[in-house]
């Protein structure tokens, strides 16, 4: 963080893992204001969704009637804060009934490749979870 | 004497439901809140306990907590009643103690 903290061009590997289902406690949007924040200091940030996590990216939320906001659409602008990776663990899916239709739309523009639109989901297996795990330099959890 | 338990606890991050009907009688209510509503779908690894116990007690699930999450009613479990606020009133009347299971 020093580095970047001062201007220096090496940037971190960040990756936040969600973990708990939305609204029910205040994680899942706690997360995302992190990662907002975070997104702002030019790091590699991505997002793991494991476990009740997988259920932050469903479709259709609606909040009105519990009086809360609906924090899901901010999701779907993650892309234009370069927040383009956002990998989506198969088993959680698979024991809650879910596939990949059951989850928002979520897409980047690829300004290396001609700003074309480009899916930011990717669903992995646990072991591939585990790999990308291993590769970053700082893991926070929700 | 009969009981309408309420949970709010997810079944696939807390036993809270699973616990809640393995201690159930028949004749008891039971309501799904909060994160609890992901307990009323069908096809989870938490579907088949949920179905064994509605033959002897009854299940409801809180209809706002279910629209917050985008989860419509085609995918819930058969034989389970969605009520709204004023249908967990009723039911808190209609059962003589609640139980909440958190």
């Amino acid at each position: 963080m020093s580095e970047a903290a001062g201007g220096g061009a090496t940037s971190k590997k960040f990756l936040y893992v969600n973990r708990k289902a939305p609204y029910g406690t205040i994680y899942a949007l706690e997360s995302l204001e992190v990662v907002l924040i975070g997104a702002a200091f030019e790091q590699d940030v991505s997002l793991a969704f494991i476990d009740d996590g997988v259920f932050q990216l469903s479709k259709g939320q609606s909040t009105d009637a519990i009086g809360v906001k609906n924090f899901s659409p901010t999701y779907r602008a993650l892309g234009d804060y370069e927040v383009t990776k956002l990998y989506v663990e198969k088993e959680s899916l698979d024991e809650r009934g879910l596939t990949l239709d059951d989850l928002m739309d979520v897409t980047y523009e690829d300004e290396d490749d001609d700003y074309e639109e480009k899916p930011s989901i990717r669903v992995v297996s646990r072991s591939e979870l585990a790999d990308i795990m291993a590769g970053q330099d700082v893991i926070l959890s929700f | 004497m009969s009981i309408l338990h309420t949970v709010n606890k997810s079944p696939f991050e807390k036993n809270a439901l699973s616990s809640c009907l393995g201690h159930t009688k028949s004749g008891d209510g039971v309501l799904l809140i909060e994160d609890a509503v992901y307990g009323a779908l069908k096809g989870t690894k938490s579907s088949d306990q949920v179905e064994a116990a509605k033959s002897t007690v009854g299940l409801y699930v809180l209809g706002p907590d279910l629209a917050a999450r985008g989860l419509a009613a085609d995918r819930l479990l058969d034989g389970v009643t969605v009520v709204d606020y004023g249908g967990f009133v009723d039911l808190v009347a209609k059962y003589d103690t609640t139980q909440a299971w958190l």
